[in-house]
């Protein structure tokens, strides 16, 4: 098979895969070296597809034909999808050659199962392997893991690479049982507990003076979870997000909204989730991990999913309205991050400038704070809501989209799976 | 009022500006013009008015100023002049962590516009193969880039740290960059022609960019802010963009019609059976979540 139609089929084999991040690597680069690459601070999108999504790095299977049977995956044992094999020296070399015309800033290298978990990660570790030491590459590696994988090739891949992931797919074990036979959740939790704990040791500044340097390891590792595949709420989906940042020190979680795929399932939903339920999951993910939220706030026992309508925050905010306004010349920061409208940034702007001056609307207009939508929640030094005498139904409608506009405004969200900006920044 | 012609760069600018703050000129008396080719300290070098020293500026500013002066508003160089003086002379000190003053916001405004054009060009430059150094044997690599502003230098840094092993230039409009693998040298800027068209491996670029987009998403309103069409015509893959879009209705309505498959039973395999056992097996205790 040609080089060109195995690169179409093992990309098209990738794409259902959300992460693209190829930032938070540690700093190298190829000065005094003898090939080419760097990392650290922020990745960079070197595309955009349209579907939105950035294109970041070389995202491929080594091969798509796969043991395993996970129903709302185009790979699965049942699929009648053609099906290819890239040899490690053509990924190597495609990386290389992408990486020099500057179309990528490096590889995410995942697998199909053959064989088994440990043959498949050998395949996997040995282009990395390549890269880094024939090649002399230093841009970013990103593994995908197998988590019945040995530990010691789960520590060796993390050797070449950024970051590495297993792929969590579904928050229950249900779940998993009914759509990928072959996943457990709990071994999937105890893999990411023994990267945890290799990326902990990297990072350790507690070793004894004398002690030998650890070895270099990935700096970080994240997941995915599918969404809309089977019928958990956002409330589960959240929650296992949580464990996940909570245990497993994970970087981050994507949801990827199950979209319908060119082999579909007997056991699959027709109908796709809305997009813009993935978006919402981010933007309430942002809460969880940078505005001080607990998943019991933004999602209830009685309303066990987010408000397709408004942004968790918003939802949040109209149900709490007692703790508002803030003023936004003495609030707290943690209460100033809890109004609709003000993101961490302008957050920290607002807090530096008022201790020079006491800010008033315009202050914030040039902030391009979204006016509308902070001033029911805040006191300025010439602004109280109280004048706005709206009620909660009154509140409600105001941020509601007009009801014939509703369908259409489903598609505006659209920064969700573009990790680099509007979702790195989580302005909301 | 006095007029000062600079060169429209930052090291001009600063000149002219220490001089103007040691004596003591109110930014309301400065008219500050641009010229390339005529820079003249009008009046400064014979000035009578007595010098004070320059007081220190926070390098926070000198970084911004350095930013914006790669920008292109003619507004630029008062503004910063504005600033400079209510730091110094106008006992602003923390003006610089004012950012809803007006002068702030419109400094970090422009800054931001240069980061994002120094974004783009790290992220839009493609750079294509044009042969190897006869003696050393390193490839060397050319590539087109127009950006908004002249960040030239300003972005450069960046490909010297990550392509350090090759050889390469990038061309410009306003000025060009070259790295032979221990300097960078910069020349004038040069015509669109001056860069090859194309390269070997566009068309598998292309190929891995038809693959990676999922016709079932489509946002071409997010792709588009993004990666602006402007930028389009320098970029190998966007060629193949308007017939993706023009596509991806007919591949997602083939999927919806597609009749589903059934599962097909495992394959015999030592692998499979010993997954088969292990999730039969007592699972390790899990760091349970509430239920649905
Ligand atoms: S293990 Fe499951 S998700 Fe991964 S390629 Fe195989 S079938 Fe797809």
């Amino acid at each position: 098979m040609e080089l060109q139609q195995k690169l179409e089929i093992l990309a098209d084999a990738a794409k259902y895969d959300a992460s693209c991040a190829s930032s938070g690597a540690a700093r190298k680069d190829s000065r005094g070296g003898k090939g080419v690459g760097s990392t650290g601070g922020a990745g960079i999108c070197h595309s955009y597809a349209p579907d939105g999504r950035c294109i970041s790095l070389l995202k491929v299977l080594l091969t798509n034909a796969c043991l395993y049977d996970c129903h709302y995956c185009i790979n699965r044992r049942s699929s009648n999808v053609q099906r290819a094999r890239f040899t490690p020296d053509e990924v190597v070399q495609l990386t290389l050659d992408f990486y020099k015309r500057n179309y990528i800033e490096g590889l995410f290298l995942s697998s199909g199962i053959i064989r088994s978990a440990d043959y498949t990660m050998e395949l996997v570790i040995d282009v990395a392997r390549k890269l880094r030491e024939e090649h002399h590459f230093r841009g970013y590696i990103h593994l995908k893991t197998i988590p019945e994988a040995s530990p010691s090739l789960i520590e060796l891949a993390g050797r070449y690479a950024d970051r590495i992931s297993i792929n969590i797919e579904l928050p229950t074990q249900e779940g998993l049982t009914k759509l990928a036979p072959e996943k457990n959740l709990a071994r999937t939790q105890d893999a990411m507990g023994h990267i945890r704990n290799k990326i902990d040791e990297r990072h350790a500044d507690n070793r004894k003076p004398g002690a030998p340097k650890p070895l270099p390891f990935a700096t970080g590792q994240s997941t995915q979870m599918i969404v809309g595949a089977d019928d958990s709420s956002d409330a589960v989906i959240l929650r296992r997000a949580d464990v996940l940042y909570g245990n497993y020190h994970l970087r981050r979680v994507y949801y990827s909204g199950f979209s319908p795929i060119p082999e579909p399932s007997l056991l699959l939903p027709i109908k796709a989730p809305p997009l813009v339920r993935e978006h919402r999951l981010y933007q309430a993910d942002w809460l969880l991990r940078f505005y001080g939220f607990s998943v019991d706030e933004i999602t209830t026992d009685a309303v066990p999913n987010l408000d397709l309508h408004l942004d968790p925050k918003l939802a949040w905010a109209l149900r709490n309205r007692a703790v508002f306004p803030a003023d936004v010349n003495k609030a707290s920061r943690e209460s100033l991050l809890r109004v609709p409208g003000l993101g961490v940034r302008n957050v920290n702007r607002i807090l530096s400038a008022r201790r020079y001056t006491r800010l008033r609307l315009a202050d914030l207009l040039r902030l391009r704070v979204p006016m509308k939508k902070v001033m029911p929640f805040i006191i300025t030094a010439d602004h109280n809501p109280a004048r706005l005498g709206l009620d909660d139904e009154a509140l409600r409608a105001r941020f509601l989209p007009p009801p014939r506009q509703a369908e259409l405004d489903f598609d505006t969200p659209t920064a969700a799976a573009s990790d680099i900006d509007s979702v790195r920044t989580g302005e909301m | 009022m006095r007029t000062v012609i600079i060169e429209p760069v930052f090291e001009s600018w600063r000149q002219s500006a220490r001089n103007l703050l040691a004596l003591r000129v109110p930014p309301s008396d400065v008219l500050w013009c641009e010229d390339a080719q005529e820079p003249t300290l009008f009046g400064l070098e014979n000035e009578t008015l007595p010098r004070v020293a320059v007081p220190n500026v926070p390098s926070a500013f000198l970084d911004m100023a350095r930013s914006v002066a790669s920008h292109t508003d003619a507004r630029r160089w008062s503004v910063l002049y504005r600033v400079l003086w209510r730091l110094t002379h106008g006992e602003e000190r923390h003006l610089l962590a004012i950012s809803t003053d007006s002068d702030m916001r419109q400094v970090q405004l422009w800054c931001k516009a240069i980061g994002r054009d120094i974004h783009k060009m790290h992220a839009f430059v493609r750079f294509r193969l044009v042969g190897n150094d006869e003696i050393t044997g390193r490839e060397q690599f050319v590539a087109w880039f127009e950006p908004e502003y002249r960040i030239v230098r300003l972005g450069a840094g960046f490909f010297e740290k990550r392509f350090a092993g090759m050889d390469w230039s990038i061309l410009t409009p306003h000025e060009c960059v070259h790295w032979d693998g221990s300097a960078m040298h910069f020349t004038p800027g040069v015509p669109r022609s001056a860069a090859p068209d194309d390269d070997a491996l566009d068309g598998l670029w292309r190929t891995y960019y038809r693959s990676i987009f999922n016709p079932a998403r489509l946002k071409v309103r997010a792709m588009q802010a993004e990666m602006p069409k402007k930028y389009w015509k320098n970029l190998p893959e966007a060629s193949v963009i308007a017939e993706l879009i023009a596509e991806s209705g007919g591949r997602v309505e083939k999927m919806l019609t597609t009749e589903s498959r059934p599962a097909k039973p495992a394959p015999k395999n030592a692998y499979l059976d010993s997954l088969r056992k292990m999730n039969t097996l007592a699972s390790p205790s899990l760091p349970s979540t509430k239920g649905s």
